[in-house]
């Protein structure tokens, strides 16, 4: 297709192409943008907002779960009521709440953090979220039809094969699981290719923020780790639906093949779970502490070495089910070593505070919080590490203390101190501080009420995964308690609902600046224009922004430079419009929405829907394929780009290590008009 | 970390101005590759996990089917299967010799070989079709014993996989056809290139582990 | 939206360049053909090696025939020897964490002894 070369101005209208099957959406404002948006930022909120939404569900099937163990002989739930309020809490916190929280994060920062202006592929990342939208609300239909997966969210079968999982509940959680990893797994490559390939100039891998790298390998885990369960899912899908043999005992199946496959996925997982948070409290301490992270490259090899030694472990979460002695105990030492890495980092995190200038805002609390509580967490899965513990303590409330410690004390709690972090950012206004401490000492007192006695709990000897305990055997306190305290949390959580609803309108409005911080998402204005960068920054170092900001007395101490670049201002006009982004596309949400079409013309064995559903994924990633990324004229700059169109890459990039070498040569800044921002006709691509 | 050495010092490169004939822009990457090659590998690398768990489960139940049910060795024609084999492996011949058409800009010989690998693509998966039928004509098939189940599902998997290849193939000849795929594009068959090679190489393991090792 | 190499680099020396290609190297079409053939020569010993039990180490020639033939493919017609490392770091990572993780449940479920 040739492009137009067009007199300046006046400008002619392009020779229109024939009408598309739907017209190419232009707008990025409205209401209806947003379904059509590509901008990863949007795409971030999305995420957020809507993995939010599943956080307030999961809670409150958590409430209802902590109403019925209140007591004992509890009759607030019956026990199938239980076993799907259990099942939907647990699969609701991991895949629709802390994985598509981190998500929010790793979408809306990484392009920012690496100086890009969007992430490789924007109709992929907008692809993704929807999936994961439908994959979420399909999981949730089944409470409306006939019932939710009641399995628990580990699915072991052959108690989820047919035989005795009869009902669709099962069939929900396998296909719902399996639209949700589609999401996950496009969503990895995408950002994997993001921060390999769409770095600034200057930014070497080793100065990439902390966050981008816990982010990327959080990524790199998702990409090997889906496909396991995917392969797990599939296998539970053609026993209950085709009849084959995996998990049936009388033909030969084993069922520790499923947990097999499904623990070689589900370690990896928890990293997967842990390491955005981890990544988010590593940006936070350096800003409000005003030191370095201590210990840079060793965090992020600790991070990569957790990463890797995450796929060694997995049989500890089978150590009573008699695999033998041998298997036992290299398990159980892999699981003591990999304890190491992750001691580094809490140490290297106390190294960032000790004789920090701290601040102890919302943001500061909460990753304190983190360190403290995550410490707990850890300890608790070290004593299950050792085998004849764990023999005590799997399958009590000990394991369920553990896994709430470090994720919900570890992953929420850093995740919610990104949202007070990087509000300001988003958002444009703060939120309340007085609110925020509030909200932040209910929060940490709730968790500890309802967590800590299960430790208690599960030492005396009380089973989990059950419906109701007997009386008589002391476990009636601290099951109140535990309840108090879940009751607690939820009020803590509604503090956050108030504190976000009345910040909307009292906030105080945010600087680009506010926390005075390292990285660059802190040098373009709150909120970032559409496309982040006016000019793609160069990078020097690593925590690029406070280096241009500050230098360094003999003590070490932060110096304001003279040329101390102020807030960042809104870029003029000329700039603000010279930047092509990517088009707005529908064909992400069509193609995402043909999978839950799919699901549920399999579920009710409807083939004719399962065509259907082919048919629209199918046919939206063909148009999605031959539309343009961007219109007119199929040219976008979302990727990096290089300073000064004459040559050599312009400015010095010292060496600081080794480096990417900047391509020389550069696409001169295209100039056409903006999407959506004037009323005038699109004129086309200037020179 | 990569480290793309430069010849020093680099003359500029030409400077890459949205092609006259652009219908995409060039975005310069970090790595020096281009982002949908990196998409594409990271991807593969992903399908190792993918099929390594089909044949790693295929493996676990290998011998462990009820004696009175259809077995591997009553059922496999190794004459057959290696002709299929082979047949797939010279598709990744001509796949291999389509790129190098494109990347000469002779968009007729692209079509050619394109059309060469879609159709030994497609007989591979006659065959597989055949064999099925033939093996489910003597008493196997999912529900009949382990066997069943995890053959059928790592081969049909398998051929799931050829299939939708091949329908990206014929894709390609109609786009080329249309002349949207010229010299400057070759890329993207490059990139489907290695998919369909990728599909071939794990047909070169299962066909070893599953068919020939006893 | 495409994306360019921002670099061409070759890691060996060239072979014949294909015509009209000023990329990395890539072997010929005549070469891609001996390579084809190589392949089918290499099948061809692999079935053999069904009929004719070489013995105890059968199944050893066997695997590696397959890896030889899997290398390459990825080397030559994926063009993984001629590319930046990080793609064959990728792919590799895929490979040995696929065949580390599932031979090892297998060892574990007893359905694999290694040089059995």
């Amino acid at each position: 297709m040739t492009t137009l070369e067009l007199p300046p101005k006046p400008a002619l209208p392009v020779t229109p192409l024939p009408p598309p099957v739907l017209r190419r959406p232009r707008s990025i404002t409205g209401a209806a943008s947003w379904f059509t948006t590509v901008d990863h930022k949007r795409i971030g909120i999305l995420y957020g907002v809507t993995a939010f939404t599943f956080f307030v569900l999961g809670g409150i099937e958590a409430l209802l779960l902590r109403l019925q163990l209140a007591r004992p002989n509890g009759t607030v739930l019956s026990a199938e009521a239980y076993n799907q309020l259990f099942t939907m809490h647990g699969t609701t916190m991991v895949f629709l709440v802390i994985m598509p929280l981190s998500a929010a994060f790793a979408n809306y920062l990484m392009p920012i953090m690496l100086g890009a202006r969007d992430v490789a592929f924007p109709r992929l990342n907008a692809f993704s979220y929807w999936a994961f939208l439908l994959g979420g609300l399909f999981l949730y239909s089944s409470f409306f039809l006939g019932g939710a997966p009641n399995g628990g969210w580990f699915g072991y079968a052959p108690n989820t094969s047919i035989t005795f999982s009869p009902g669709h509940n099962i069939d929900f959680w396998v296909f719902g699981l399996q639209i949700l990893g589609i999401a996950s797994t496009t969503g990895a490559v995408n950002l994997v290719v993001t921060a390999l390939n769409m770095r600034a100039p200057g930014m070497s891998l080793l100065r990439m923020p902390i966050f981008v790298w816990m982010s990327l390998i959080a990524q790199f885990l998702v990409l090997f780790a889906m496909p396991v369960i995917t392969v797990a899912l599939f296998l539970l899908m053609f026993d209950r639906q085709f009849g084959s043999n995996f998990f049936n005992p009388a033909m030969g199946g084993d069922p520790l093949l499923w947990q097999h496959l499904f623990w070689i996925f589900g370690h990896p997982e928890v990293y997967i779970l842990i390491l955005p948070a981890m990544g988010v409290v590593s940006e936070i301490l350096p800003v409000f502490a005003r030191k370095p992270l201590f210990g840079y490259p060793v965090m992020v090899f600790s991070g990569i070495a957790i990463g890797f030694m995450g796929w060694g472990v997995w049989v500890h979460h089978m150590f009573s089910t008699g695999l033998g002695p041998a298997a036992v105990s290299a398990f159980s030492v892999a699981t003591m070593f990999i304890a190491v890495p992750t001691g580094v980092k809490i140490f290297n995190w106390i190294g960032t505070i000790w004789r920090g200038s701290i601040k102890l805002s919302t943001p500061m609390l909460y990753a304190m919080g983190f360190i403290a509580m995550f410490t707990i967490g850890g300890l608790s899965g070290v004593t299950h590490a050792v085998s004849p513990h764990d023999r005590q303590q799997t399958d009590t409330y000990y394991v369920v203390a553990h896994f709430h410690y470090v994720l919900f004390g570890g992953a929420l709690f850093g995740l919610m101190g990104g949202f007070y972090y990087w509000w300001p950012k988003v958002f444009g206004y703060h939120l309340s501080e007085k609110i925020g401490k509030w909200q932040f000492w209910l929060w940490f007192m709730g968790f500890n009420l309802t967590f800590g006695p299960m430790h208690i709990l599960g030492l005396q000897g009380m089973p989990r995964r059950i419906d109701t305990y007997p009386a008589g055997y002391g476990f009636e306190f601290w099951n109140l308690v535990a309840t108090a305290g879940s009751f607690v949390i939820a009020f803590s959580v509604l503090l956050f609902i108030i504190n976000v609803a009345r910040s909307k309108k009292h906030g105080e409005r945010a600087v680009g600046d506010p926390w005075d911080g390292r990285t660059l998402e802190w040098s373009i204005t709150s909120p970032p224009a559409h496309y982040n960068f006016g000019e793609s920054p160069v990078v020097h170092s690593l925590d690029d922004w406070w280096h241009r900001k500050y230098t360094e007395d003999e003590q070490g101490r932060p110096v304001r430079r003279e040329d101390h670049p102020g807030q960042p201002v809104p870029d003029s006009p000329e700039v603000a419009n010279s930047v092509h982004l990517p088009s707005p596309s529908y064909f992400p949400l069509i193609a995402a929405f043909g999978l839950p079409v799919m699901a549920y013309g399999m579920i009710y064995r409807a083939w004719a829907v399962v065509i259907l559903g082919a048919i629209i994924v199918i046919g939206g990633i063909y148009a999605w394929g031959l539309e343009p990324s961007a219109e007119p004229g199929g040219h976008d700059d979302h990727g990096p780009e290089l300073p000064g169109p004459d040559g050599d890459g312009g400015a010095d990039v010292p060496d600081d290590g080794p480096q990417e070498l900047v391509p020389a040569g550069v696409a001169p800044l295209e100039t056409a008009a903006p999407e959506s921002a004037s009323a005038e006709p699109v004129t086309g691509e200037g020179p | 970390m990569t480290t793309v050495e430069a010849t020093a010092p680099a003359p500029p490169a030409p400077p890459q101005a949205p092609e006259p004939h652009g219908d995409h822009g060039a975005h310069v990457t970090n790595t020096g590759i281009s982002n949908e090659k990196v998409a594409m590998w990271a991807f593969l690398g992903s399908e190792c996990l993918l099929f390594g768990a089909l044949i790693s489960t295929y493996l676990l139940y290998k011998g462990k089917s009820d004696p009175d049910t259809p077995q591997p060795s009553e059922l496999f024609d190794i004459p057959y299967t290696s002709v299929s084999s082979f047949v797939l492996l010279m598709s990744s011949v001509t796949m291999v010799l389509a790129l190098s058409a494109i990347q000469r800009g002779d968009g007729k010989r692209l079509r050619i070989w394109l059309t060469t690998t879609a159709l030994l693509g497609a007989s591979f998966i006659a065959g597989q079709i055949y064999e099925f039928t033939a093996f489910v004509r003597e008493g196997l098939n999912l529900s009949t014993n382990v066997f069943g189940s995890s053959f059928f599902v790592l081969t049909g998997f398998h051929g799931v996989h050829v299939t939708l290849g091949i329908v990206m193939l014929l894709s390609m000849v109609t786009l080329s056809a249309r002349g949207k795929l010229g010299q400057e594009r070759a890329e993207t068959i490059e990139i489907a290139g290695l998919y369909w090679h990728f599909v071939d190489v794990v047909w070169i393991v299962i066909f070893t582990v599953i068919y020939l090792i006893p | 939206m495409s994306t360019v190499p921002a670099t061409s680099e070759s890691h060996e020396a060239p072979e014949h360049e294909a015509p009209g290609h000023d990329g990395p190297a890539h072997p010929s079409d005549k070469q891609y053909v001996m390579i084809g053939l190589i392949l089918g020569l290499l099948t061809l010993i692999e079935v053999g090696l069904y009929y004719v039990d070489i013995g105890a180490l059968n199944n050893t020639t066997l695997i590696l025939l397959a890896v030889i033939k899997f290398a390459i493919v990825a080397a030559f017609f994926m063009h993984l020897r001629f590319d930046n490392p990080i793609l064959r770091r990728l792919f590799v990572t895929g490979i040995v964490l696929a065949i580390s993780v599932y031979m090892v449940y297998l060892v574990t479920l007893g359905a694999y002894i290694p040089g059995g």
